[in-house]
């Protein structure tokens, strides 16, 4: 085997290798698990970086194998690949480090742990797949390693909550397999192809393949959280705190979205999109989530259902940049992946802290947080201000070219639809940074909290890091190793002549 | 040594064996789990030479037919015993400590029956698989079925026979069904050899009834709705090793002679409304026997009723195969789901008697907390799940996205909605059990124990039906050395 290929591979299996052997440990194994955890995450984190170093030196990475007539599981690591890659395995190290520091304490470990590598290896494989059976396997592979997450604490309420995510994620995937085999019998496999890879059967088939945009759509919607395919995703909220973050910001709301990127840049390719009508109506659908999840969100008392529709709409933000037609949104759309993922990761860290530390669960409990847990709470204000598009946070930007590209596109009622949304965006993230920083702490805070630290120190390294990635992003957005940097290349790409 | 010899061995060393356990019972277990492990090498090297040397004939006794018998091994059947063996050595591995050591009383004294039926059964079906003409499969098809009907009575008291008496029935006037075809079929043609009936059959009232007959008798031992009425009790009253044989294997001998009949000795009398009407019984199935799954209160009859769904699948293979164009994909999409079942549904079986052994009883809505006990059964029932639901990359799924494909290449579409309400449904039952895994409780009360080897063999087959997928050239490589597909003869 060649060494691209074993570094794609070794991607898939640090994790997965790691993850299997982490359900036979016992469960007092705690330092045993807690190694085996941090080598996976290191691993994987140093594979991903020698491919980013690699495919920046215009090396190719490839990996298939024939599993029978028409059916190939193919990896590969184009640019769109990378980027989704890296970002999960950034921000799973992370999430590591923060579920160890979150969770060692609790019963069923391994399973838990297990499960969590398991989910990462469906993740990274999802972001690897080159061509659209691959990526409906790890799809339903992600389905079935987060379920045992988000029931993890075993309770009727959680029991609940796993039973609509499946019933919603299983007919997500059946729809999305339809799909894929139907679009397979109109164009044979489809690999992902920069610039689309059905534009040989275009003129033949025009009202099948309409219809088929609109079924992946609906598959992908509901990992994607498109309303109204998105009521899983508040009730998923039982789960612990890194379970959020990693169902939030790297895994599942991230599958969906990258779904819809391949879906119109390298299955259909924006273009042929264009000219099948399908890009305005998938624009309505965003901009409607983008409004509705921020109108949701404010009607929130609960911290992590409030986060939960700030998701929803977020995400459609990604969903919003794929469905204008021309470069400047599609970058914005693609940047706006990273962006989210590191913004919402950071507000999920907060809550989590929130919670472990002082028992806050409801904006309304939120009085003087600020001045218990100063650190969190920092790294919590400036992913509220990125998501409210503050410059120069990382959301800004994308916002930035969300608009200028609408703009570019004939389309100024989206930009309307950004500013509703900012403005949303601010109503629901202010009252809560109001309430930590500016009101008087309630009494019972004052048993907590005698150590030097507010918290222990992996449930405040995380958000700290991922924090000022959301400074530097925006700060940084004009150098070339930023995320900005890599979407101009990706969409230099797509629009390629 | 050669391919013929290859075949006859892989059917008289389980004979001998079975004569040799029923005679040592001591040494019975280890000379099971020996022949078994023999048969695994010997369908091994079948299938790694039967590319180089094409389809494998030989004349019992040097008799040439239409006056003798023949053996045959072309890839179909090498498929089979591939699955009988490999199924078959893993269960064997489970019953080895199932079924304990030495007869101490007198249910264990039934009990040492296991391993001579078990050997009988491995026989009869390795011989099933390898005949070549009719009459030899009936033959074939009344051992594995008497085998069968025996190791259900095993457990002995009323409802285990009352299950074995039905079961025996059932397959009495299936193979009697059989027979009638057969005599028409000798009187009309004058040979009973398959391939020779497959030059002379043309389409006339006796052939046509001939037709009708077989598949009517061998659709009853198959199982197939709606006379699948007698597998749940059989299969879920049966000691666990023994519900994982008849459900992996012994229902597929009718479904492998089925196959022969329809694309081979009657390619050009079946129709397309016969096909669809197969194939409508098989969709039938499928919805029947999901729908009393999800309602089982009892491990052991879900798991059951869910077999009376799954073979719904291999029958869908019957209207998609019908096309010239796509019914390669078809009959390779069956057999993919052949044996992912095979090895899915013997785990399941497996881990279910496990359960079952621990804790007493297999009332579903008691077994919540039942992964502390048995976790790695656990584990098996739920991998063997993901494969039974479809879900990709597991064979389940690569078995039914070759159907799928087989489909719309068709414009069948109404076979692509049942295989896609059936995988519903199949989630439906099988999220039920995994559910318990997760409920927090205290945990159930301990009854019994069961030993590694029995976890690890339920945990082996999953991963099978979990990993097969990704080797499905295999099998494509196989079958197109085959009878059916214009292979040599």
């Amino acid at each position: 085997m060649n060494p691209e290929a074993t570094v794609l591979l070794g991607i898939l299996f640090s994790s997965l290798i790691t993850g299997s052997v982490i359900f036979f440990l016992r469960e007092e194994s705690h330092r045993l698990r807690t190694w085996l955890n941090l080598l996976g995450a290191g691993m994987k984190l140093i594979l991903v970086l020698a491919l980013l170093w690699g495919v920046r030196h215009g090396e190719t990475y490839e990996w298939s194998l024939s599993m029978g007539p028409g059916m190939e599981f193919a990896l590969g690591a184009d640019a769109n690949a990378v980027m989704f890659v890296t970002l999960s395995t950034v921000l799973w190290f992370f999430t590591t480090l923060y579920a160890v520091g979150y969770l060692e304490t609790s019963p069923h470990r391994s399973r838990f742990f297990g499960f969590f590598s398991l989910c990462v290896s469906a993740t990274t494989g999802l972001a690897l797949s080159a061509n659209l059976l691959t990526f409906l396997a790890f799809y339903e592979l992600l389905t079935i390693s987060t379920f045992p997450l988000v029931v993890h604490r075993g309770t009727s309420k959680s029991l609940q909550a796993g039973r609509i995510y499946l019933a919603y994620t299983f007919s997500g995937g059946a729809i999305l397999l339809l799909g894929v085999a139907w679009l397979q019998s109109l164009a044979g496999p489809v690999r992902f192809t920069q610039g689309g890879a059905i534009a040989h059967v275009i003129a033949e088939h025009p009202t099948q393949l309409k219809v088929l945009f609109f079924i992946f759509l609906a598959g992908l919607g509901v990992k994607c959280a498109i309303v109204p395919l998105h009521g899983w995703l508040p009730r998923a909220m039982v789960a612990p705190a890194p379970v959020s973050a990693l169902l939030h910001a790297v895994a599942v709301v991230k599958a969906g979205a990258f779904g819809i990127v391949r879906l119109v840049y390298d299955v259909y390719g924006v273009e042929t999109a264009r000219e099948l009508g399908v890009l305005a109506p998938l624009s309505w659908i965003a901009a409607f989530t983008i409004i509705y999840g921020s109108v949701c969100a404010l009607f929130q008392d609960e911290l992590k259902k409030r986060l939960a529709y700030s998701t929803v709409s977020q995400v459609s933000y990604i969903v919003l940049g794929a469905a204008i037609f021309g470069p400047l949104a599609t970058i914005g759309g693609i940047v706006h992946l990273v962006h989210q993922g590191i913004m919402k990761i950071t507000l999920f860290f907060g809550a989590g802290n929130y919670a472990e530390r002082l028992g806050i669960h409801r904006v309304s409990e939120m009085n003087g947080a600020g001045r218990k847990m100063p650190w969190t709470t920092a790294a919590f204000t400036v992913a509220a201000l990125g998501m409210i598009g503050l410059p120069p946070l990382a959301g800004s930007i994308s916002k930035t070219y969300l608009k200028q590209g609408a703009v570019d596109a004939g389309e100024p009622w989206v930009v309307a639809v950004l500013h509703v949304s900012s403005l949303l965006n601010a109503a629901y993230f202010f009252p809560i940074l109001y309430r930590a920083w500016f009101r008087p702490a309630p009494p019972r805070f004052d048993e907590h909290h005698r150590e030097t630290l507010e918290t222990h120190w992996m449930l405040l390294v995380p958000p700290m890091f991922t924090a000022s990635f959301v400074i530097l992003a925006g700060c940084l957005a004009d150098t070339s190793f930023s995320p900005l940097a890599w979407s101009h290349i990706i969409t230099a790409r797509e629009y390629a002549p | 040594m050669s391919q013929n010899s290859l075949m006859a061995w892989t059917i008289v060393i389980p004979l001998l064996a079975a004569t040799g356990a029923f005679t040592f019972p001591r040494v019975a277990r280890r000379l099971g789990l020996a022949t078994m492990f023999l048969l695994v090498v010997l369908a091994g090297l079948l299938a790694i030479t039967l590319p180089a040397s094409g389809i494998g004939l030989q004349p019992v006794g040097g008799w040439e037919a239409p006056l003798g018998i023949r053996l045959r091994a072309d890839g179909l059947a090498v498929l089979l015993l591939l699955a009988v063996a490999g199924v078959g050595f893993l269960v064997s591995l489970h019953a080895h400590d199932y079924f304990g050591p030495a007869p101490a009383d007198k249910d264990g004294e039934r009990e040492s029956f296991f391993w001579p039926l078990w050997l009988l059964l491995a026989g009869a079906l390795n011989a099933l698989f390898l005949s070549a003409d009719i009459f030899n499969l009936y033959v074939t098809l009344e051992l594995t079925g008497l085998a069968a009907v025996a190791l259900v009575a095993l457990t002995g008291g009323h409802t285990a026979m009352t299950a074995a008496l039905r079961y025996l029935f059932v397959s009495l006037a299936g193979s009697l069904l059989y027979l009638m075809g057969v005599a028409l079929l000798y009187g009309g043609y004058a040979t009973m050899d398959l391939s020779l009936l497959a030059t002379r059959v043309t389409a006339e009232p006796a052939a046509g009834l001939a037709f009708a007959l077989m598949s009517v008798g061998l659709l009853m031992k198959s199982a197939l709705f709606p006379m699948h009425f007698w597998l749940p009790t059989a299969h879920a009253g049966a000691p666990a090793p023994v519900s994982a044989l008849l459900s992996a294997l012994v229902v597929k001998g009718g479904f492998y002679i089925l196959l022969r009949l329809w694309f081979e000795v009657f390619d050009n009398l079946q129709t397309p409304p016969a096909a669809q009407g197969i194939g409508i019984l098989g969709a039938a199935a499928i919805f029947w026997g999901s729908f009393h799954a999800l309602t089982q209160n009892r491990l052991k009859l879900l798991v059951a009723y869910s077999t009376v769904a799954q073979l719904g699948y291999l029958f869908l293979v019957f209207p998609l195969a019908t096309d010239p164009a796509s019914s390669e994909t078809a009959r390779l999409g069956g057999m993919v789901y052949l044996g992912s079942h095979a090895a899915a549904k013997a785990a399941m079986f497996l881990a279910a008697g496990n359960i079952l052994r621990t804790v007493g009883h297999d009332r579903i809505r008691e077994l919540a907390g039942i992964q502390q006990i048995v976790p790695v059964s656990m584990f098996a029932l739920g991998l063997a799940g993901l494969s039974l639901v479809g879900l990709p990359p597991t064979t389940g799924f690569v078995g039914k996205w070759l159907l799928l494909g087989a489909g719309f290449e068709q414009g069948q579409w109404w076979w692509i909605a049942v295989i896609l309400a059936g995988s519903f449904l199949s989630a439906g039952y099988m999220i039920r059990l995994v559910m318990l895994a997760f409920t927090r409780t205290p945990q159930p009360k301990v009854t019994g124990t069961v030993s590694r080897k029995m976890e690890w063999s339920a945990f082996a087959l999953a991963v099978l039906s979990f990993g097969m997928g990704f080797v499905a050239t295999v099998p494509a490589r196989l079958l197109e050395v085959s009878a059916w597909t214009g292979g040599a003869l």
